[in-house]
């Protein structure tokens, strides 16, 4: 049986934030009595998540996923609440538990600068004790992984984004951590280096059963990574299960467009019992649950004259869409 | 083996700090430059006359001054702007998650820093000694390698004291102002501007209390050969350390707990 590698228990994390009003009063107001006002970010959750599980955390921009990971990380405190990792207490950062996990932020770097990346390599190496052979093996094997070669040795300056997101995905794995929480790894990224991303997270969970939270506003991301959604609301959990059964439940119809030979058996087809979407001269498209899709075809093609016809999904950012600004999924 | 370990991440870490400052060797030989205030005020001490009042001849106050200077160069600490910027941008984030004290970073940053600057600090003290030839003298090995120390451990309270401030950003997101509060006293009763002898005694039996003679008058005055209490000045350098090391882990361990990850 697959172990639970992250128990989250009750979990909350409350923020002191101070307001200002606007203006001059407002300043002078604020100067000499400030408000702060404590705001609760993460609200009561739970959750547990398995040994090589990769999961995906869905929210609008401010829901809380960015900072369940911190919390997960051991970066910050929570208020409420138990979190155990890999059998550690994270905010305690215990070396044995920081030498397990890490975090990757698609906005933040580690690299140095104004040095090439290997720099930056050997100094995360010595820093998790790692000696410089076994430091060379693992900068060879990931930087294959990673198809980066040259780029090793050029100042982390004179990188493009991709090349110094793969170099901090390099320095960030170097001591092979079990635990990977990545936020928004992607971000910024053009097409093919998002791909070849999402491609190498897939070959590292696979080959070191690695488990990885990561966060993203690419639904690509989370679609060819992530069986599993967490999906936060304003702080709190409104869903957590299979990806697939979401979608099922948040598109359960799909969309087929049928070329009809004529407008009239256009028409024919929209005064049936189908439910039409829309009808442009001999082009419809109409709705059909997705459990009974078969069937309402076979009526179809037995009784229309049907040119041609193509069944789509509707697209997967407009299901999420729908997760990000509803409060509660019951599956 | 605890040291061991310490000493390999350090050691690289320094490696990896001394090549990025020799990236901006040209912006450390102006920092070097910028560093001749006792310069400036051993020309006002010489030309007023002002060093007859505490029985130190000219020759003496040079070299005091001279030694100021590089005890400056070698102890100079910014770690608390660093801090702050890192932890305002949120670049602290990643160092916090590492098996390694973040101000281990910035403590190899200083010491690669003191080795990129020590070639231009000779090259000052070479045409200090052309303007001033009958300063120049050779200090005698045991004094040089006491004095060498004694820099280590102004550094090192120096360090600690900015430290301490740096953690206060936990609480206060300007930590950096509240080291502008400390840099008069640093100022005046250092020794940069003036030896911690020409005070007057009652102020002086304070100012000895105080950690702030330690950092650039006693070695100062142990490198130029001026009298000196050798091993009261170590001992209270070193007390110092004891006091404030400990203080600093307290900080650290209760602002790390106050830490929001801000900008990241």
């Amino acid at each position: 049986m697959v172990q639970n590698i992250i128990d989250v228990r009750n979990l909350s994390k409350s923020f002191d934030i101070s307001s200002k009003e606007p203006g001059l009063k407002g300043t002078i107001k604020h100067f000499f009595r400030r408000q702060t006002k404590s705001i609760k970010v993460i609200k009561d959750i739970s959750f547990e998540i398995k040994e090589g599980e990769i999961v995906g955390f869905l929210g609008a921009n401010g829901a809380g996923k960015t900072t369940i990971l911190k919390m997960l990380c051991g970066l910050i405190y929570p208020s409420e609440g138990s979190i155990l990792v890999s059998g550690y207490l994270p905010y305690r950062r215990k070396e044995n538990f920081l030498k397990n996990i890490t975090l990757i932020m698609g906005q933040k770097q580690q690299l140095i600068w104004d040095l090439p990346p290997i720099e930056s390599f050997y100094l995360n190496a010595s820093i998790y004790d790692l000696d410089k052979f076994e430091a060379k093996k693992r900068i060879k094997k990931l930087s294959e992984m990673l198809e980066i070669d040259e780029e090793l040795f050029i100042p982390v300056r004179k990188l493009s984004l991709g090349q110094r997101m793969k170099s901090e995905l390099l320095a960030a794995l170097i001591h092979e951590p079990n635990i990977l929480f990545l936020d928004e790894p992607t971000l910024g990224l053009d097409i093919n280096a998002q791909r070849n991303l999402r491609k190498f997270l897939q070959k590292y969970n696979k080959e070191t059963n690695a488990t990885i939270c990561l966060t993203s506003h690419y639904m690509k991301d989370i679609t060819s990574l992530c069986k599993r959604v967490i999906c936060v609301h304003e702080g709190a959990i409104s869903y957590d299960g299979k990806l697939d059964l979401l979608l099922k439940k948040l598109s359960p119809v799909k969309e087929i467009l049928i070329v009809c030979r004529s407008e009239e058996e256009a028409i024919k087809l929209e005064n049936s019992c189908f439910t039409v979407k829309n009808r442009i001269k001999n082009e419809i498209t109409i709705k059909i649950e997705k459990n009974s899709i078969t069937s309402s075809l076979k009526t179809i093609l037995n009784n229309f004259d049907i040119e041609d016809l193509y069944i789509n999904e509707p697209p997967i950012d407009e299901v999420i869409g729908k997760v990000l600004i509803k409060k509660d999924y019951d599956i | 083996m605890i040291f061991k370990l310490i000493n390999r991440k350090l050691l690289t870490l320094l490696k990896v700090q001394y090549s990025n400052m020799l990236e901006y060797r040209v912006e450390i030989a102006l920092w070097a430059i910028s560093g001749i205030i006792p310069f400036f005020m051993l020309n006002i001490w010489t030309n007023n006359n002002l060093n007859e009042s505490i029985n130190i001849s000219d020759v003496m106050l040079s070299r005091y001054f001279l030694c100021a200077f590089f005890v400056r160069q070698f102890s100079v600490v910014w770690v608390v702007f660093s801090f702050e910027e890192d932890s305002l941008m949120g670049k602290v984030s990643p160092y916090l998650i590492q098996p390694l004290n973040p101000f281990f970073r910035y403590f190899a940053q200083h010491l690669a820093e003191q080795i990129t600057r020590f070639p231009f600090a000779l090259i000052i003290a070479f045409f200090f000694f052309i303007f001033n030839p009958e300063s120049l003298w050779i200090p005698n090995l045991g004094i040089l390698l006491l004095s060498i120390v004694s820099t280590f451990l102004s550094f090192l309270i120096q360090f600690l004291i900015q430290s301490i401030v740096a953690c206060l950003c936990f609480w206060t997101e300007k930590a950096s102002s509240i080291e502008r509060l400390l840099f008069i006293p640093t100022l005046f009763l250092s020794g940069l501007l003036a030896p911690v002898v020409s005070f007057p005694t009652y102020v002086k039996s304070w100012i000895y209390l105080t950690p702030f003679p330690y950092l650039i008058d006693f070695p100062a005055n142990l490198l130029s050969g001026n009298e000196t209490n050798i091993s009261g000045g170590l001992s209270m350098q070193i007390l110092w350390i004891f006091l404030l090391f400990p203080l600093f882990k307290r900080i650290w361990s209760e602002g790390t707990k106050k830490y929001t990850a801000m900008g990241s």
